[in-house]
């Protein structure tokens, strides 16, 4: 199979009055048609970076991004983005912030099929009964199933999701990692996503791409994460291999770490998912 | 400081209160040092018809208070809209683009603190040719120019303070630049805004009483500015009151409807 999205020779500099401050260096990643990868480091290691130069919002300072066999340049729907802060503005209520980018893709739609699209997705993620609400009155956790179901309803070629779970509670947190997984199945969309979150990372990868400490990050190491799919989180938990493939992440991201003394992130503890233990 | 417990009625009291102690003082003022100074008593009666017959027409300068006001405020309305009309454009120009922010910035901020007295015969000149209008539009001129300023500078901060989130939004949509701007720019904007809005307003209907006078136009000002003149010194004291009401008045409805354009 082909690659559907590449990534090469990926570069990000920032020139400071000190000198050039080197984020990413030759970030090099092949992704294949409906695969889930995920991009794995520590906080401020450049993989949001990598994640927003792929959704155009971020200048790309040397190598390149093809999508689709098309040489990436800026931002477009054609990539459907879950941002960390669900990024809803406040002044549409959910169902128009949906519309708001249907209407830029389907643009050739009746608007009964255009609404058609809307409430599907909206419904699709558990929002049929507030669709009508705005923001506001809406729960940190229905605000970014908003957010999925805008990036979802766009029909994208390719999904970027940015620690689209960071801020929320781990219960909510599972829940819409469900609600996603199962989107994900349905619409077998090509989906890249950053997270610090090796329990998330675990239960809805094929691949995660482990980066290195920035400066200058780059690839670490690929972990292939075969659980059968459908998923359940259950059966993931207690598959024989979940364990050491953990283990071989947190050893990775904890003697990343240890590389650079200087830094204050020693413990390279998982967020709180690892207090949850299967029954 | 020992608190005071509220009581009922108290939001009636209190002011009423505020208002006898100023009466007093008044009272106290025109019987030891300022013997020029109408009594409450004397401006009360004196006031008495035009306050009865707000909106009688007598003469060209003597007319009820009310319709004094109503002249006044229609041409605040027409100049504050114009101030509007050409601020907010401004202020979203200086918002959005920061080699228009570094070329007029300078000529804003030495602008910004002149006083409409100056500005005045300047706008008289201006519209000279305009003959019998001249007067109107200089006032209009010279309110429009000294009340646009808050607007400019609210919508500029306003625009300058849009979350990159939002941006964000519109830039992955790939929404127009029509769509950008009314769908995200402007109603993230909109709280700022209305603050310029309400300080322009309170700007705008304090030059009024400057414009008015200086022009002699038949107004609350230009009554004030006769009746010095005709040394009917009670009216002074009445259109210091109304102006002084009017303002608050328009300051409480902008305020009103600043809260309700909150969108965020």
């Amino acid at each position: 199979m082909s690659n559907y999205v590449e990534l090469y020779n990926l570069s990000k500099v920032y020139p400071t009055p000190k000198g050039d401050a080197v984020i990413v260096k030759n970030f090099n990643l092949n992704i294949q048609k409906g695969e889930f990868v995920t991009l794995i480091g520590h906080s401020g290691c450049g993989k949001s970076t990598v994640l927003s130069m792929l959704a155009g919002l971020n200048d790309i300072s040397d190598g390149g991004i093809i999508l689709a066999g098309r040489e990436l340049s800026g931002a477009g729907p054609d990539r459907g983005v879950v941002f960390q802060s669900p990024s809803l503005l406040p002044w549409m209520t959910a169902y128009e912030n949906v519309m708001l980018g249907v209407e830029q893709v389907f643009f050739t739609a009746s608007k009964l099929e255009r609404q058609e699209i809307v409430e599907y997705y909206l419904t699709v993620v558990g929002l049929g009964e507030a669709m009508h609400k705005k923001p506001a009155e809406l729960s940190q956790g229905m605000r970014q199933r908003v957010g999925i179901a805008r990036a979802f309803a766009l029909k994208p070629k390719m999904l970027l999701l940015d620690e689209p779970f960071g801020m929320l509670d781990s219960l909510t947190r599972y829940e819409l990692q469900q609600v996603l997984i199962e989107l994900w199945r349905k619409n077998k969309i090509t989906a890249l996503m950053v997270t610090h979150d090796v329990d998330e990372a675990l239960f809805l990868s094929d691949r995660i791409v482990c980066m290195t400490d920035g400066p200058a990050a780059e690839v670490g190491k690929i972990m292939e994460v075969n659980f059968p799919r459908p998923r359940e989180r259950k059966a993931v938990m207690e598959h024989p291999d979940y364990y050491k493939l953990r283990e071989q992440l947190i050893e990775f991201l904890e003697v990343r770490a240890h590389r650079k003394p200087a830094s204050p992130i020693l413990s390279a503890t998982p967020e709180p998912a690892t207090t949850f233990v299967p029954v | 400081m020992q608190t005071m417990k509220p009581f009922k009625f108290d939001w009636l009291v209190l002011p009423l209160i505020g208002v006898a102690v100023v009466l007093l003082l008044w009272q106290v003022s025109c019987a030891t040092w300022a013997k020029d100074l109408p009594t409450p008593l004397k401006t009360w009666e004196s006031s008495k018809p035009y306050l009865m017959e707000p909106f009688a027409k007598r003469g060209e300068m003597d007319q009820g208070i009310l319709r004094f006001t109503w002249y006044s405020l229609i041409l605040v309305a027409k100049g504050y809209f114009l101030a509007l009309i050409i601020g907010t454009p401004i202020g979203f120009l200086l918002g959005l683009s920061k080699a228009f922010t570094k070329t007029f910035d300078p000529i804003i901020q030495v602008l910004r603190p002149v006083s409409p007295l100056a500005w005045l015969p300047l706008g008289l000149v201006l519209f000279m040719g305009a003959g019998k209008n001249a007067s109107e539009l200089g006032a209009l001129f010279t309110i429009a120019i000294c009340s646009m300023w808050p607007t400019v500078l609210n919508t500029a901060v306003g625009v300058r303070a849009i979350p990159q989130d939002y941006l964000n939004v519109a830039k992955v949509l790939k929404l127009s630049r029509t769509k950008t701007l009314f769908k995200v720019l402007i109603p993230a904007s909109l709280p700022y805004m209305f603050t310029g809005f309400r300080l322009s307003l309170g700007i705008a209907w304090l030059v009024i009483v400057a414009a008015e006078m200086l022009t002699g136009r038949p107004g609350v000002g230009g009554f004030l500015w006769q009746e010095y003149n005709a040394l009917i010194y009670e009216h002074i004291i009445l259109c210091i009151i109304t102006i002084g009401v009017v303002g608050f008045i328009l300051d409480r409805l902008m305020s009103l409807v600043e809260k309700r354009f909150k969108t965020i």
